[in-house]
């Protein structure tokens, strides 16, 4: 099993045992890991990532149990990775996330994995980025990565996934939680959780509205082709969901939300040339209510996150919004390694020397910036 | 290379009291362990199709309704199965003194009786891992 041909070769075979073996390689960052993750990359780029973030309790882990089972009963293939935080001052964990799901545990189509965040920083990314991959490559259809939604690491881990769905529920005050202003660029689909509580009305009028407030005054233009295209499958909100009828599935339409599709040429911001005709351009994302504990309300979401991922196919977006993620993916990367050769102990006495120069006034802060760029080769003298 | 121990721990069997495997979940976490916690009623096929996907080092299970010479057994039998032989597995709960050598004889490396001191447990599971730390 430590051949890494084999390894790859069984884990992209959907063994259990080797899947499990290479993500604790990924997670105890063993360099071994390189070569079999380099061996899978040409079978990668295949599954639907769906994030899930939220408040903790906000019942992730329960909806998670109940989207797996929907997307088991249309036959897909389903992995989970569930992060969940260390102690900051043992470094263990304990994670629980699997005990709302462990009826998956003995379905050969459904793999389930926890992972703490452990001391990486930005490492937590890098490791779920790596272990969704693996599981990708094991032909998993559809990859839920579960994340509190709290600190930027964890919103970081967001930016791995094609369609982020967003958890709130109702009575975490009155702030409407951690739903703020650059909320669009986290969630494409929101869902209050707990609908069977009080209040939870309240929450869903709440997260509309700041959603059509965020379309009128043009903070979202950039996802306007994508919210028609869900409008036009039934899985918008907003004034114009379910107008369906209006907007027919055929070529004409197609390449009309292609035309309006950011493209890679202007750097993603857009053109916005009109609204089609008979169709108003107010479509906000899907806001949906759902009760985890019964089930009540996934079906739908599931509908909603799945017209996402037809909606980011049918407007070109899904491969700009890769791209951007992995051009994100590999800059983080880039940060990684520079910061691993400041370590370097033959770097680490210059670094402080300049920190202390910088200190004394002796050298400017941009100065020094320079200086320790020319010692790592990256900046012409 | 941080080599973290990684620790399912279980509650086989239909009794419902997990406030026992709360506190050994706890005291693992404190001594800097993983524990990937399962909840109640577990099936021995769901704790071992789980400790394979999670890559545990170790499972840790507790009963206290009296079906550990069924339920323990039958989690090694899965194992072996499987071809796992580089788990360490623990019982814990309410089990008779008498019962105890055949649980060992199954392939249960230590029974932890109510009382058994937590850094007792800890010390036998860095002591005992099966495979290199
Ligand atoms: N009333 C109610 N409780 C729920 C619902 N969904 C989850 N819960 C409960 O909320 C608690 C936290 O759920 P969990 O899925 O672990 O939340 P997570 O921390 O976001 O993963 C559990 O006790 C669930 O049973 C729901 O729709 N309604
Ligand atoms: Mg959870």
């Amino acid at each position: 099993m430590d051949d890494p041909a084999e390894l790859a070769r069984r884990a992209r075979g959907g063994d259990a045992r080797a899947i499990a073996r290479l993500i604790s390689m990924i997670e105890r960052e063993d360099p071994a890991r390189l070569a079999v993750l380099k061996l899978l990359h040409a079978w990668t780029g295949r599954a639907h990532v769906v994030g899930i973030t939220g408040p903790p309790g906000a019942g992730k882990s329960t909806l998670a149990d109940k989207i797996v089972s929907e997307l088991r009963g249309r036959g897909r293939r389903v992995a989970v990775v569930a992060v969940d935080p260390s102690s900051p001052f043992t470094g263990g964990a304990i994670l629980g996330d699997r005990i709302r799901m462990m009826r998956h545990a003995t379905d050969e189509g459904v793999f389930i994995r926890s992972l703490a965040t452990r001391g990486h920083l930005g490492g937590l990314s890098r490791a779920t980025a790596e272990t969704v991959r693996v599981l990708d490559a094991a032909g998993y259809d559809d990859v839920i990565i579960e994340t509190v939604g709290v600190g930027q690491s964890e919103v970081d881990v967001v930016r791995l996934a094609d369609t982020v769905v967003l958890v709130s529920v109702p009575g975490l005050g009155d702030d409407i939680q951690a739903i703020k202003a650059g909320v669009m660029e986290i969630g494409d689909v929101f869902c209050v959780n707990k609908a069977d509580r009080d209040g939870s009305e309240r929450v869903l009028r709440e997260i509309k509205s700041m959603l059509e407030n965020a379309v009128l005054n043009g903070a979202a233009t950039r996802f306007t082709p994508l919210y028609d295209a869900m409008a036009c499958m039934g899985a918008a909100s907003g004034e114009n969901a379910g107008a369906e009828d209006a907007v027919p599935d055929d070529e004409a339409h197609r390449s009309f939300f292609r035309q309006r599709a950011p493209s890679a040429a202007d750097g993603g911001s857009g053109h916005h040339g009109g609204t089609l005709p008979g169709y108003g351009s107010l479509a906000i994302p899907p806001v949906l209510a759902t009760v985890a504990e019964t089930g009540e309300g996934v079906k739908a979401l599931v509908d909603a996150v799945k017209a996402h991922e037809a909606a980011l196919a049918l407007t070109g977006m899904l491969a700009t919004r890769r791209r951007d993620n992995l051009a994100w993916e590999l800059g983080k990367a880039l940060a990684g390694r520079i910061l691993a050769r400041l370590e370097d102990d033959g770097r680490r006495t210059a670094v402080a020397g300049l920190a202390g120069s910088v200190m004394d006034r002796q050298t400017d802060f941009y100065d020094a910036l320079d200086a320790l760029e020319r010692m790592l080769g990256s900046r012409q003298p | 290379m941080d080599r973290t121990i990684r620790v399912l721990v279980a509650k086989p069997g239909l009794d419902g009291h997990d406030r026992g495997a709360k506190v050994i979940a706890r005291a693992l976490r404190d001594a800097g362990m993983e524990v990937i916690y399962t909840g109640l009623r577990q099936t021995p096929e769901q704790i071992v199709s789980a400790a394979i996907q999670e890559d545990a080092d170790v499972i840790a299970m507790s009963i206290l309704s009296g079906a550990h010479n069924h339920l323990f057994p039958r989690v090694m039998e899965l194992l072996r199965e499987k071809k796992v032989d580089d788990v360490l597995v623990l019982g814990g709960g309410v089990i008779p003194d008498d019962d105890i050598p055949g649980l060992k004889a199954a392939g249960i490396a230590e029974i932890f009786t109510p009382g058994s001191p937590t850094p007792a447990i800890i010390e036998f599971i860095k002591n005992n891992l099966k495979r290199k730390a």
